[in-house]
């Protein structure tokens, strides 16, 4: 058989398997070894809530998917032109996905009768014509890696079945022309305490790879150049967690405030707390509250103290901090509340993304207590909103909300590493010893209508602040009628005059319809948005980092368009937002899957925008 | 140049807001009066408040002061004790919002043991509120909420806090000039959490709920003073105490004919608190006779002890260049 490479442009691939099959470790190494060769990607894990569903049915499947290519890409790609299968149960959870055409590796030694029947099929779909629309490669992993490890002494069977994600991976490795250096670094670091798994797992990584290049199975190796459109410098992968702490760390240095963390665990909003409480080596505290109530405390007592308080959850543990949220509200003192939404409402779906805190972070919160709110559009642009939430935050003595959502903060992407001295300082601009001769005033108010951030321990300056209303610049309890309405609109005024960058809109001459996006749908509207332009037809698209304030010239962008559409993975609220703001009609894409949008359905919907 | 603290230096000028003859401001004046004691200057001190009429305590005291939200003043405490170790912290709150809305945040804050002194007034009632059952109400009690009598077991505060791993316990009477300040001085220089429950009179909706205690007359009578290393007898002549009985318990007896060596001597001091427990289950709060005193005073490291400072430091250490170091851990790569 003759050997071929075939070049694309892109490509997606798949790792899927049990939970427990290592399917998210070989997809990372993949990531790794994609990156280094020059390609833009976006990955997605999904893994199943249950921490341990039963073995081999479709329920405890665990995937790993990358998407990536030789330009700038947006999205972790909708169907995937690879899957890699370990298990029936696995297949059976992705292969609908797949387009026709799309190839399949299987493990060919777990399809026994027991696992399929486990996966729920009655006979093999390897053996009749289900699979006639695709590629299937059967490949006997288990075996190839007992044959591997033959020679290696004391190697024991469990570690042995352990390392088919290896074999997959270079197998996969070598499919798509990928190096595996990196990863042999990786395990021979890894299991640098035991001789017998480290061999083991190299011996299954190299079978993969070899069985690519010397069976001749698989044809036809798939060639993705180095992206090329790309701006020039240092580059990591990063996923939104990671960048959301990074983000907070920065910021935490810019601004020379201690950053403290207070926590109560929730899926997907965890992952920020685990990564941040490595961190005390550049002075990170982290506190895990005793539930969601303590944590917004915590943190607002430790900004109270002078340090960036800061507090991480996901959806329902929002409902729970509403009330500190107004409090925060009414103590006019910085707090970041991140809000790493899921699918709700109450427990939702746990692991599945979704855009539907927006309403909640403008608006769920008794009496009239407005406040900022940042969203972040793509992994690592969570490092520059969390960076701008405590900007904010800081700057005009306010809580403000950060947006994220389970998919941002679980999927990667390269980020180009920012430098730290090109970050701006971020000034507390404390209060200074009082004068002794006159009263402290603690709700006095600067240029930007924050009031004094006052520590304690400061002389001169003590004050009392509290939920309950305060009299104008002096600070006393008030309940006069006209001091409340004064103190209602100063600190609705404070947040509306938040600077917020103009919303810049990406748009072709002559066009007609412009897609308005905000948070992590981003990368799907921007593909979508390309894809139409591809067609030779001219859209405008412009996205929301900003959602209070909106951006000034919002109004004007969204009158100039004949029409407006707004794509979002919820049923419609940021759409609500803008027709009470602006009084445009504007048209909703509503997804409520708890899935990310897609390329391909924001192509159909502009298309159908565009014809009117 | 030393100056001397005197009272006036703690007194804020907002106008204090109680009803008149509530036992808060004979506890406001104690802690007034104390606080010069401890020579901390009050921009070094935070009250931290909940919500009840005890949470206007921290308007009324020239301090940094925080009237923070029902029950979450343990919260908000430990948040500021995250970031700071050179604050005299003090929490006051009531028995609504301590051991109802906040009774979570209160056994965290006592478990963990952060540096913070709570003033936990009992008033056994929900003044604000105008006369609902407190979780510390007595069974049959009727109020405005329990027209036929409270159905829900009384909470004891003690016996809670020891039961949460407290390491100061101490339990006090709103009218007491003595023994109220000699509590707070105690609890001040305790390095961990201290509790001070602190009987209270609420004239409007329990009135005269613990005059059998605060009632110089009836104090000896109904008070079992507790005092280290003493043993622990009471009345006018001492001539009750409190035995352990054969099967080991704690039982009230008549000193005269009790075994000399079975009185119980107090040692607030050991590590178990197993008997500061028994002691805090004897009597009746409500009808006497009730223990007062110093249940629990053990010496432990203070919550995240030498982590603001270790946290401060590391954080001064970190500039631009480490920072860039954190940026570029892991694997990068260049673009050109």
């Amino acid at each position: 058989m003759d050997r071929t490479t075939e070049e694309r442009e892109r490509v997606i691939v798949r790792f899927a398997g049990d939970s427990g099959d290592g399917m998210q470790l070989a997809g990372g190494q993949f990531t790794a070894a994609t990156a280094a060769v020059g390609n833009d990607l976006v990955t997605l894990p999904d893994f199943p809530a249950e921490i341990r569903a039963p073995a081999g049915t479709p329920a405890g499947v665990s995937s790993f998917q990358i998407h990536f290519a030789n330009r700038d890409i947006a999205t972790p790609g909708d169907t995937p032109n690879l899957l890699v299968a370990m298990n029936p149960a696995a297949l059976r959870a992705n292969v609908s996905q797949l387009e026709p055409g799309a190839g399949i590796v299987v493990n060919e030694d777990a399809f026994t009768k027991r696992n399929l029947l486990k996966a729920g099929y009655e006979a093999s779909p390897l053996d009749d014509d289900s699979l006639d629309r695709f590629q299937v490669w059967r490949v006997p992993m288990t075996t190839m890696c007992q044959r591997a490890a033959e020679a290696i002494e004391g190697a024991a069977t469990r570690d042995v079945q352990k390392s088919r994600n290896l074999f997959a991976l270079g197998l996969i490795c070598w499919m798509y022309d990928r190096p595996i250096d990196g990863t042999e670094r990786w395990i021979s670091d890894k299991f640098a305490a035991s001789e017998a798994v480290r061999d083991i797992n190299l011996a299954a990584l190299r079978a993969g790879w070899n069985f690519g290049e010397t069976t001749e199975v698989i044809g036809t190796r798939v060639h993705v150049a180095p992206a090329t459109d790309v701006r020039p410098g240092t580059y990591r992968n990063i996923n939104g967690t990671q960048a959301t702490s990074l983000g907070l760390i920065a910021a935490s240095v810019r601004s020379g405030l201690p950053l403290c963390l207070a926590a109560y665990p929730i899926t997907p909003a965890s992952d920020l707390l685990h990564d941040l409480a490595r961190r005390r080596d550049v002075g990170v505290r982290t506190v895990q509250a005793e539930d969601e109530i303590a944590a917004a405390g915590i943190a607002l007592g430790a900004s109270y103290g002078g340090a960036l308080g800061v507090t991480a959850t996901s959806g329902p543990g929002m409902d729970l901090k509403a009330e500190t949220i107004g409090l925060a509200v009414m103590l006019e003192l910085p707090l970041v509340i991140i809000d790493v939404q899921r699918a709700g409402p109450s427990t939702g779906m746990p692991t599945k993304t979704e855009q539907s805190d927006l309403l909640m972070a403008l608006h769920g919160r008794h009496g009239e207590s407005p406040l900022p709110v940042v969203a972040a559009s793509t992994p690592g642009n969570c490092f520059d909103a969390a960076y701008e939430a405590v900007q904010i935050a800081v700057q005009y003595r306010t809580p403000v909300i950060l947006l994220t959502d389970l998919f941002l903060a679980n999927s990667s992407e390269p980020w180009r590493v920012p430098s730290a001295a090109d970050l701006p300082v971020i000034d507390p601009g404390f209060a200074p010893p009082g004068d002794p001769d006159s009263a402290f005033l603690p709700y006095a108010r600067d240029e930007h209508g924050a009031r004094p951030w006052a520590l304690p321990g400061n002389p001169g300056t003590q004050h009392q602040i509290g939920g309950l209303e305060k009299a104008d610049v002096v600070g006393s309890i008030s309940y006069d009628p006209v001091n409340h309405a004064r103190m209602t609109a100063l600190r609705a005024a404070k947040v509306a005059g938040v600077a917020v960058p103009d919303v810049v809109v990406d748009t072709d001459p002559g066009a007609e319809v412009l897609v308005l996006g905000w948070g992590s749908s981003a990368g799907a509207v921007r593909a979508g948005v390309r894809r139409v332009r591809q067609r030779g037809l001219p859209v405008a698209h412009a996205h929301l980092h900003h959602l209070n304030p909106l951006p000034s010239n919002l109004g004007e962008v969204l009158r100039s368009h004949r029409s407006v559409l707004v794509p979002e993975m919820n049923s419609g609220q940021l759409a609500r937002v803008l027709r009470a703001e602006y009084l445009v009609d504007v048209h909703s894409h509503s997804k409520v899957e708890g899935r990310p949008l897609f390329a391909a359905e924001l192509e159909d919907a502009i298309l159908k925008e565009i014809e009117g | 140049m030393t100056t001397t603290l005197t009272k006036a230096d703690f007194q804020s000028s907002q106008e204090t807001r109680w009803c008149p003859g509530c036992g808060d401001y004979s506890i406001l004046a104690a802690v007034q009066s104390f606080m010069p004691e401890l020579g901390i200057p009050p921009e070094r001190i935070v009250f931290v408040t909940g919500i009840g009429c005890a949470g206007r305590f921290s308007y009324y005291m020239n301090t940094y002061g925080v009237h923070a939200i029902h029950g979450r003043a343990p919260a908000i405490a430990t948040g500021l004790a995250a970031a700071r170790d050179d604050l005299s912290v003090w929490i006051v709150s009531g028995d609504g919002d301590a051991l109802s809305i906040g009774g979570n945040h209160l056994i965290h804050a006592l478990r963990r043991n952060v540096p913070i002194k709570i003033l936990l007034f009992n008033n056994r009632i929900y003044g604000l509120t105008k006369g609902q059952a407190s979780p510390t109400s007595e069974l049959g009690k009727i109020t405005r909420s329990t027209p036929r009598g409270n159905q829900d077991p009384p909470v004891d505060v003690v016996s809670l806090a020891i039961g949460a791993g407290a390491t100061f316990v101490a339990r006090t009477v709103d009218r007491d000039k003595q023994h109220l300040p000699a509590m707070l001085r105690a609890a001040a220089e305790h390095r961990g959490t201290a509790l001070v429950e602190i009987l209270q009179n609420c004239p409007v909706f329990n009135d005269g709920a613990f005059d059998h205690v605060a009632d110089k007359q009836q104090a000896a009578e109904h008070r079992i003073p507790l005092q280290h290393g003493k043993p622990v007898v009471f009345g006018a002549e001492g001539e009750r105490c409190v035995v352990r009985a054969p099967d080991g318990r704690l039982a009230l007896g008549e000193t005269a004919t009790a075994d000399p060596a079975s009185i119980v001597v107090h040692d607030a001091r050991g590590e178990d608190p197993s008997v500061a427990f028994a002691l805090s289950r004897l009597g009746d709060i409500g009808a006497g006779p009730v223990p007062l005193g110093i249940f629990r005073s053990v010496d432990a490291a203070p919550w995240g002890d030498g982590l603001v400072a270790a946290s401060r430091e590391a954080h001064q250490g970190v500039g631009t260049a480490e920072l860039d170091a954190l940026f570029r851990a892991g694997d990068t790569w260049n673009v050109a």
